[in-house]
C-alpha cells in the first residue's frame, strides 16, 4: 500500500507517521509537501499532527486553503483512505470532509496523557481489527480538541456509525471526569458517511510500540492494510 | 533622529563603569558613538561576557574522552555516544524576562535554548526544565502573584514547545519565599547529530557572504541581556518592552529550514543563533572565532517596522534569527532552500580580514570595533567574597527544640506532606506538555529521571536518561554540599533507571555578585560542582550564569541546577520508580538515617529553614550507584526510586502512588536513633528502596554486600495500605497506616486544588 504523508509548514508528528508506516508496518511511505499538487498513485493519505500553520487562528483553519487540499479531497471523493490525526482531524472538518469543529479544550488548557478510548464501531476499515466496545489506551496531546456539531449532525454521526471512538473511563463508561476536553457526547473520533475518511483526536501512532507504554494504536493502521487487502 | 550626547550619566546607564569605559576608549583609540556604546553595553554585560562568574568557571573540568565539542567553545557542548553520533545538550535561564512578563520570558527562554542546540547542526529531541516559584498556598503571601507567575511560565513552556514539537520530558518545580518576585525558569534542551556534520559558528573565508536568515528584526527585547544583569525592582516592570515576544512557528520553519540546508555542508561555513544582544553578538563572536573581520549593513537587515536606529536595530533581540557565513557561489542553496519554507533571508554583508566588526547604515559606517576584543576582552572580575554573617547560626539545630510528633499526628502528617507544594504531583503542570511527541518518550514525567529512545540512524536507538536537580535549601544552608549533594542526586536518579552518566550541564542563578555574601554562595557552590563532576568524572558541557536574582526583599536561594545526561546500553534495562507487582520484596540500600538539618520535614511541619545539610560519602554514594546499576544488568530489580526531600516514609509513598497500579507496602523498620521523625523524615543521603522479586532476593542482597554496600529487606510491595510497623528497644512498637488512594488523592490532586 501506498502512503502519502502530508508535511505543511509546522507539522510535528510526520516523523513519527512515517517511522510507524515504514519502520512498525513495512509500508510504502512518503512525505507529499503541502505546496504539491497532485496524489497520483498514493493508495492513502495521512494528515499528521501538530500546528500546520502556527495554528494561531482556529486550528487547520489556514491549512484547509493549502495547494494540496483539492488533492486531498479529490482522493477522498474517489474512496481512496484518508487518516486525520490530531491537527489532521482539525482540517479535516475545517476543509468540509468531516462534520462539526473542534475548539478550545474545556479547562482551557493543552492535554497530554494516555487515556482510555472506546472503539464504538468495529465493523469500518479502520477499526475492522477491534470489537465494538473495547478500550483501548490512547495518548491524547491537544490544546483544541472539544468537539462541536449542532444536535442534528451529532444524531445523525451516532444513527450512521460514523463514530468510531469515544473517550470513557477504565470500564468503558462515558463519564463526565474521562471527558479530556468537553467533546459533545465524548466524541474522539468519527468518519465521512462513505466510511473512508476518519478523523481522530488521540494519537494511534505514539501507541504503536510496547516500549513505548501502549500499542492499542497499531491495530488501527493494521486494520486499514488488513481491508485494503480484502 | 540624533544620537544622545556621550556624557557619564549615560554610560553608568548603560551599566558600564567608568573603568570599563576607559578600556573602552583605549580599544577604539577615541570616544565611542552611542552605537557603539550600547553594542558594548550588551556584551560586557554579565549574561554575555560572564565578567563576574567567567575566573569561578574555569574551576569546571570540562574534557574527557568523549567531549567533542567542548563547554564555551560554541553554542552547546557536543558528546560522542558512539557509533559516529553525538548529542549537544545545554541549561539556559530566563528568570528577568519571565519575572515581568512570564508567558513570553518562559517561551522564548524555550526557544532560545532549542536555536542553541540547533545551530550545532543538531535536532533537539528532547526539553526539559527546572522552575522555581514562592509559595502557591492559599494562606501565603504572595500566593495569587505566585500562582500567576507559575500559570504563566507553565503555559509559555508548553506553548512553544508544543508547537515546534520538541517533547518536553521532564523537570522540577520547587517553591520558597525567597523566590516571591524572582521564579525561576531554567530550560534545558538536548539534540543529536552525527559527530561529522558538527557545524561551527566561525566566520572565516575573506569575502564570503554573511546571511541574515529567520524573523524579522523589531524593536521587541531591547537591551534585554543588560536588563537581565541588573537587579529585578519595583521599577523592572518598565523592562517589559526588554522581553522578546516568540514566534514557535516561525522558529519550526527556521529549524527544519537550517538543518536542511546543513545536509548541503559544501554551502556553510558558520553558523551562530541570534539570542542575547542579537546581531552584536552574533557578529563579533563568529568573527572572533573565525579570527577575522566581519561587515554588515543595517540597510539589507530584513525589518519589522521601518525608521529603525543603528542602535536598535543591533540590539534588537526580536526571536528565532540565525546568522549564516556562507560559502561564496552557494548562495542560490540558501536562498532556495529559505523560499521554500516561507523564511525571510538576506545577504547583509560579508568576511573581512581586518578583524574588524564594522557596521554600516546604508553604506554609511555607524560602528567599528575590533571584534575580537568586543568578544573576549570584557573586563574580568574577581569579586569579594564573604561567608554569610548569619549562616553558622542557620546551621545550628537544636533538636531539643523541636517537639516530636505523637504517632497519631505523624498519621496526619505524611498526607499534608504529600500535598505540599514541593512534594505534590506535577501532572497539572507536565500535562501540559508535549511529552511524547517524536514517539521517544519511554519513562513520562513523574519519575526520578526521564528515559528517552532517540534515533541514531538505521533503525537503530540510543536510550538516554536525564534528571535536573537542585536542593536549594542544602545549598543555602552549606553552599559547597548543597552544590555537591546536588551533583550526587541527578547522578543518583540516573542510576535508579539503570543509566551511566555521560556529562554535566549547569544553571547557577545567584543573586547580585556584588554583595560579597552572595559571591561566597556562588564561589563555593562552584567548588561543590567541580568536585562532584571531578567525583563521578563526568565533564560540563557548558550551561548559563544568572546573577542579579533578586528583588528589594533579598537574594534567592543559591540554586545552582545541574543536568545530567546518562545512557542505558540495553533497553531491558529501562527500570521504572514505583512498585510494580504484588509480593515483591521490598529492600532499603543505605542505612536508616537520622539526619533532619535542612530538611523538607523541618520546613513544613516545624517551619524551620536551618541545620546542617545532610553530610555526603562520595565514595559511599559511588558504590551505591555502582551497586545499583549491577543490580539492574542482572536482572534483579523491578523498580528502583531514591531517598530525596521527606526520607524514607516519602519516599515508600512516591513508590506506592507513582505508579499506575498504585500498591501498598507493609515494611518493618527498627528505631536505631532516638527519634521516630528522624528515622521516617531525615534525609541521609546515599539511599534508595529497590523492589525485587522474592526469588531474586537472595542474589540481590548478595550482590550488594559484594560491592560494600548496606542493603537489607525491610518489607513486601501488596495491599492498598502503606504499612509502617516501627520497632523501638525490646518491646516499644509503633504501627502507622495509611490508604493508598487517600495518599493518593492529597498528592495527586494538591496543584489542581492551589491553581484551578
Amino acid at each position: 500500500m501506498r502512503w502519502a504523508v502530508i508535511q505543511f509548514p509546522a507539522s510535528n508528528c510526520d516523523q513519527d507517521a512515517l517511522h510507524v508506516l515504514k519502520e512498525v508496518l513495512g509500508q510504502d511511505a512518503d512525505y507529499v509537501w503541502h505546496k504539491e499538487t497532485s496524489l497520483d498513485g498514493v493508495d492513502a493519505v495521512l494528515l499528521p499532527g501538530g500546528f500546520s500553520y502556527g495554528d494561531y487562528l482556529r486550528c487547520g483553519a489556514i491549512a484547509r486553503f493549502s495547494p494540496i487540499m483539492p488533492a486531498v479531497k479529490v482522493a477522498a471523493a474517489a474512496g481512496k483512505t484518508v487518516l486525520g490525526i490530531c491537527n489532521g482531524f482539525q482540517i479535516l472538518c475545517e476543509s468540509g470532509l468531516l462534520p462539526g469543529v473542534l475548539v478550545r479544550n474545556a479547562s482551557l488548557h493543552f492535554r497530554c496523557e494516555t487515556l482510555p478510548v472506546k472503539v464504538e464501531n468495529a465493523t469500518t476499515r479502520f477499526t475492522g481489527e477491534y470489537k465494538t466496545g473495547q478500550v483501548l489506551r490512547l495518548p491524547i496531546a491537544h490544546g483544541e480538541g472539544h468537539y462541536v456539531a449542532d444536535d442534528a449532525t451529532l444524531d445523525s454521526l451516532f444513527a450512521n456509525k460514523q463514530v468510531l471512538f469515544t473517550y470513557c473511563n477504565a470500564d468503558g463508561k462515558n463519564t463526565p471526569e474521562s471527558n479530556p476536553n468537553g467533546s459533545q457526547r465524548h466524541i474522539a473520533g468519527i468518519c465521512n458517511r462513505a466510511g473512508n475518511v476518519l478523523g481522530l483526536m488521540p494519537h494511534p501512532e505514539r501507541a504503536a510500540e510496547k516500549i513505548l507504554g501502549s500499542d492499542d494504536g497499531l491495530g488501527l493502521f493494521t486494520s486499514i492494510l488488513r481491508s485494503q487487502k480484502a | 533622529m540624533t544620537d544622545p550626547a556621550i556624557t557619564p550619566e549615560l554610560v553608568a546607564k548603560h551599566g558600564l563603569t567608568p573603568e570599563e569605559f576607559s578600556r573602552i576608549k583605549e580599544i577604539l583609540g577615541r570616544d565611542p558613538n552611542f552605537t557603539e556604546l550600547g553594542i558594548f553595553s550588551v556584551m560586557w554585560s554579565e549574561h554575555c561576557s560572564y565578567k563576574n562568574s567567567r575566573l569561578e568557571l574555569r574551576k569546571f573540568p570540562t574534557t574527557g574522552p568523549s567531549v567533542v565539542v567542548k563547554a564555551g567553545e560554541e553554542n552547546a557542548g557536543v558528546i560522542d555516544i558512539g557509533d559516529g553520533w553525538g548529542i549537544a545538550f545545554k541549561m539556559e535561564s530566563h528568570n528577568h524576562p519571565s519575572a515581568v512578563e512570564p508567558f513570553q520570558g518562559a517561551a522564548t527562554g524555550v526557544g532560545g535554548i532549542l536555536r542553541d542546540i540547533f545551530t550545532m547542526g543538531a535536532r533537539p529531541v528532547f526539553l526539559m526544565n527546572s522552575l522555581r516559584f514562592g509559595d502557591i498556598r492559599p494562606n501565603k503571601p504572595n500566593a495569587a502573584t505566585n500562582r500567576r507567575l507559575l500559570s504563566g511560565v507553565v503555559a509559555g513552556i508548553a506553548h512553544y514547545g508544543n508547537c515546534i514539537g520538541v517533547p518536553t520530558v521532564g523537570g522540577e518545580i520547587y517553591f520558597d519565599a525567597s523566590y516571591d518576585g524572582n521564579p525561576l525558569v531554567n530550560v534545558f534542551c538536548l539534540g543529536t547529530l552525527r559527530i561529522k556534520d558538527i557545524r561551527r559558528g566561525a566566520a572565516t573565508g575573506v569575502g564570503n557572504p554573511v546571511f541574515y536568515v529567520g524573523n524579522r528584526t523589531g524593536r521587541d527585547g531591547l537591551a534585554g541581556a543588560a536588563f537581565a544583569s541588573r537587579d529585578l525592582t519595583e521599577a523592572s516592570k518598565e523592562d517589559r518592552p526588554a522581553v522578546q515576544v516568540g514566534d514557535p512557528f516561525i522558529e519550526k520553519l527556521l529549524l527544519e529550514a537550517c538543518l536542511e540546508l546543513f545536509e548541503h555542508p559544501e554551502a556553510v561555513v558558520g553558523v551562530q543563533d541570534m539570542g542575547a544582544a542579537g546581531l552584536t553578538c552574533s557578529t563579533c563572536e563568529t568573527a572572533s572565532r573565525g579570527n577575522s573581520g566581519i561587515e554588515i549593513d543595517l540597510a539589507l537587515v530584513p525589518q519589522r517596522e521601518p525608521g529603525m536606529t543603528p542602535y536598535e536595530t543591533m540590539l534588537s533581540e526580536s526571536q528565532e534569527r540565525m546568522l549564516i557565513i556562507v560559502r561564496q557561489g552557494h548562495e542560490k542553496t540558501v536562498l532556495d532552500i529559505f523560499e521554500k519554507w516561507d523564511i525571510p533571508c538576506a545577504e547583509i554583508g560579508r568576511v573581512t580580514d581586518d578583524g574588524l566588526m564594522r557596521v554600516k547604515n546604508h553604506g554609511v559606517t555607524v560602528a567599528e570595533i575590533p571584534a575580537k576584543k568586543l568578544a573576549d576582552e570584557a573586563p574580568l572580575y574577581k569579586r569579594d567574597a564573604r561567608r554569610p554573617a548569619d549562616l553558622d547560626a542557620r546551621q545550628k539545630l537544636d533538636l531539643a527544640n523541636v517537639p516530636e510528633p505523637a504517632p497519631l499526628d505523624l498519621q496526619l502528617m505524611l498526607e499534608k506532606l504529600m500535598a505540599a507544594p514541593d512534594l505534590a504531583s506535577k501532572r497539572w503542570v507536565y500535562r501540559q506538555y508535549d511529552h511524547m511527541v517524536r514517539v521517544g518518550t519511554i519513562t513520562a514525567p513523574g519519575s526520578d529521571a526521564a528515559v528517552v529512545r532517540v534515533p541514531t540512524g538505521d533503525k537503530s536507538w540510543k536510550y538516554l536518561a536525564a534528571s535536573v536537580d537542585c536542593n536549594a535549601h542544602y545549598v543555602a544552608l552549606e553552599p559547597r554540599l548543597g552544590a555537591l549533594i546536588a551533583v550526587a542526586e541527578c547522578a543518583r536518579n540516573l542510576a535508579m533507571t539503570g543509566a551511566e552518566p555521560l556529562a554535566l550541564t549547569d544553571n547557577l542563578n545567584f543573586g547580585n555578585p556584588h554583595n560579597p555574601e552572595n559571591f561566597y554562595q556562588l564561589q563555593q557552590a562552584v567548588d561543590g560542582l567541580a568536585e562532584g563532576c571531578r567525583a563521578w568524572n563526568i565533564p560540563v558541557t557548558g550551561g548559563n550564569v544568572s546573577l542579579y536574582n533578586q528583588s528589594p526583599a533579598g537574594a534567592i536561594d543559591p540554586t545552582p541546577t545541574v543536568g545530567i545526561v546518562g545512557i542505558i546500553r540495553d533497553p531491558a534495562h529501562i527500570t521504572p520508580s514505583h512498585f510494580q507487582n504484588e509480593g515483591d520484596a521490598i529492600v532499603l540500600i543505605g542505612n536508616l538515617g537520622d539526619e533532619l538539618g535542612a530538611s523538607l520535614y523541618l520546613r513544613e511541619v516545624h517551619s524551620l529553614k536551618r541545620g546542617r545539610p545532610p553530610e555526603l560519602d562520595i565514595e559511599r554514594e559511588k558504590k551505591m550507584h555502582e551497586a545499583v546499576r549491577a543490580a539492574i544488568r542482572a536482572g534483579h530489580v523491578r523498580s528502583a526510586h531514591d531517598l530525596a526531600e521527606g526520607g524514607l516514609l516519602v519516599s515508600l509513598a512516591e513508590c506506592a502512588t507513582g505508579g499506575a497500579k498504585r500498591l501498598g507496602a507493609h515494611v518493618h523498620l527498627e528505631k536505631n536513633s532516638s527519634r521516630l521523625d528522624a528515622l521516617l523524615f531525615g534525609e541521609s543521603q546515599s539511599r534508595a528502596l529497590l523492589s525485587v522479586r522474592p526469588e531474586n532476593l537472595d542474589a540481590l542482597l548478595a550482590l550488594f554486600k559484594s560491592h560494600g554496600v548496606p542493603a537489607q529487606r525491610i518489607g513486601a510491595v501488596g495491599g492498598s495500605k502503606l504499612i509502617v510497623d516501627v520497632k523501638s528497644g525490646s518491646n516499644a512498637h509503633t504501627t502507622l497506616n495509611w490508604d493508598v488512594s487517600a495518599l493518593y488523592q492529597a498528592w495527586n490532586g494538591a496543584l489542581d486544588s492551589y491553581l484551578e
